[in-house]
């Protein structure tokens, strides 16, 4: 097919499914049918030529105010420029649609969002599509377009992994530029890629991957391009056990399970201090995030959606020194993980305790608990998240299971290879696939 | 008033950031739960040399 073909296809999908799965925010099309037009008049072979895309509200497209999911935002002067990652996209031929619904300012795991409306689940209209990057699960859940990207600060690419039923990627910390997108927590932001399968998914990676001066947390590691066709095997694949198996729903851990059978896990391992590790991760976030927010706090506190506001609010209280802890914690957290890795390749945990929730539910049950939602999602991301580690989050459907559930294939620092390649072996065995809804 | 309270209150005054009265009972649940968090890793004990992660390079 080509570009123009391929872009006037998503374009038609997204104008007939966007009204019912509110997943976009912007439709770029002028844009898309000029680049599409272009590349069809060239001769030069791009690894994405064609391929639509879409991004989160967060990352800067010329043109367009940068929302990052705020009603605040919607004063900005429009971007000047692409986010490096669009540019990297484009280059590599694929064609960006349009921007994405997204939870406000990042905060939040839901796909809700008081000033846009929910980004709704592709498989269930009347359930979340998980945050904060909701519109990117519902678009390519949803079929709408074949790759987005999102950012992932606590799960905010895992958890809508795990409820749209797809394959993202949050890779190593630093690895991909952040310049040209809003930012929420400048310790622990991560961007990366969303995909109906892996081939598409490690392509966005690798055009994406590179060194960029414009971001100070950017790596100076050369890009490593993956090539998933080695095979998987003589991976040494541990469960984690303890904390993340503690709390999730039968759903959620028979799909880990299924993964370990199909990968040939050994011995389950436990990371030491995961629970404190996510507290940690819970307390940078709410006061980084109240202190990039603190002006607009002050000035336009009505303006916030009142759950993000109030969370930003606590956060600007709590006193520095136990924030400097958590920052000191997280060194001795990944000494202590780095150990773990040393008797294994990959670890696997849930991607969510549970399948998609209602729409508007305020709690979850775990374990016979009754626990608020919306920090409980990330239970099982935020610690992984915390440390920078790459992550693979896998769509699993169980039979007689109305709904998808991911699991995180978690691999040690720079190594998205590894978990790619395993991703790759369990789509090709039949136990993650993405699949299309009727 | 009970200390969470107190904190709300002197804090937000010395941020300077306006709040309805109508929002502290969600600040108030909100900060306990972070001060709750924050408490478990104050109780860890961690190397005076245990310097923190992110690393400034000129």
């Amino acid at each position: 097919m080509n570009a123009v073909a391929a872009v006037e296809a998503a374009l038609a999908r997204i104008a007939e499914r966007n009204p019912v799965l509110n997943a976009f925010t912007a439709v770029t099309a002028e844009r898309a049918r000029a680049k599409a037009e272009a590349l069809d008049a060239s001769d030069v072979a791009l690894p994405l030529k064609g391929v639509p895309f879409a991004v989160k509200n967060l990352f800067d497209i010329a043109g367009l105010p940068t929302l990052s999911g705020s009603r605040i935002n919607r004063d900005r002067p429009p971007a000047t420029a692409d986010a490096t990652l669009i540019q990297r996209m484009e280059a590599a031929g694929a064609v960006l649609v349009g921007a994405l619904n997204m939870g406000e300012y990042a905060y939040d795991f839901t796909g809700e969002n008081v000033h846009d409306g929910p980004s709704r689940n592709p498989y269930d209209l009347t359930r979340m599509s998980g945050g904060s990057s909701g519109g990117s699960g519902s678009a390519v859940g949803g079929g709408l377009v074949p790759i987005a990207l999102g950012s992932d600060t606590n799960g905010s690419i895992r958890v809508p992994s795990s409820f749209c039923g797809i394959f993202g990627l949050k890779p190593t910390f630093g690895r991909l530029s952040r310049a040209g997108s809003f930012p929420f927590v400048a310790s622990l932001d991560h961007l990366g890629p969303f995909a109906t399968n892996v081939r598409d998914l490690v392509l966005a990676y690798n055009a994406m991957q590179g060194t960029d001066p414009e971001d100070p947390f950017c790596t100076d590691r050369p890009a490593e391009p993956v090539d998933v066709s080695d095979a998987a095997g003589g991976l040494r694949v541990r469960v984690l056990d303890g904390y993340f198996r503690q709390g999730a729903t039968a759903q959620a851990l028979a799909a880990v399970d299924a993964v370990a059978v199909a990968l040939g896990a050994i011995e389950p391992t436990a990371l030491p201090e995961a629970a404190r590790a996510r507290a940690a991760a819970y307390t940078i976030t709410a006061t980084e995030g109240a202190a990039l927010h603190l002006d607009r706090l002050r000035t336009r506190p009505a303006d916030f959606d009142p759950a993000v506001r109030d969370r930003l609010i606590a956060g600007a209280l709590v006193p520095a020194a136990l924030v400097a802890k958590a920052q000191k914690f997280r060194r001795w957290f990944r000494d202590s993980t780095l150990r773990v890795f040393e008797d294994a390749d990959i670890l696997l945990a849930p991607c969510t305790p549970c399948p998609a929730p209602l729409l508007g539910q305020t709690t979850l049950d775990l374990d016979g608990e009754t626990v608020p939602l919306r920090p409980n999602i990330g239970i099982y991301t935020q610690p992984i998240s915390f440390i920078g580690l790459p992550v693979v989050a896998v769509p699993v459907w169980l039979p007689n299971e109305a709904l998808p559930i991911g699991v995180q294939i978690v691999a040690a620092p720079w190594r998205e290879d590894l978990a790619l390649r395993a991703a790759a072996h369990l789509e090709q065995a039949g136990i993650c696939r993405w699949k299309p809804c009727p | 008033m009970n200390d969470l309270e107190i904190l709300i209150d002197a804090g937000t005054r010395l941020l300077a950031i306006p709040i309805d009265p109508a929002w502290k009972p969600a600040i108030k649940a909100n900060l306990a739960v972070t001060l709750r968090l924050a408490a478990s890793i104050d109780e860890f004990p961690l190397p005076d040399e245990a310097d923190p992660a992110p690393v400034y390079r000129p």
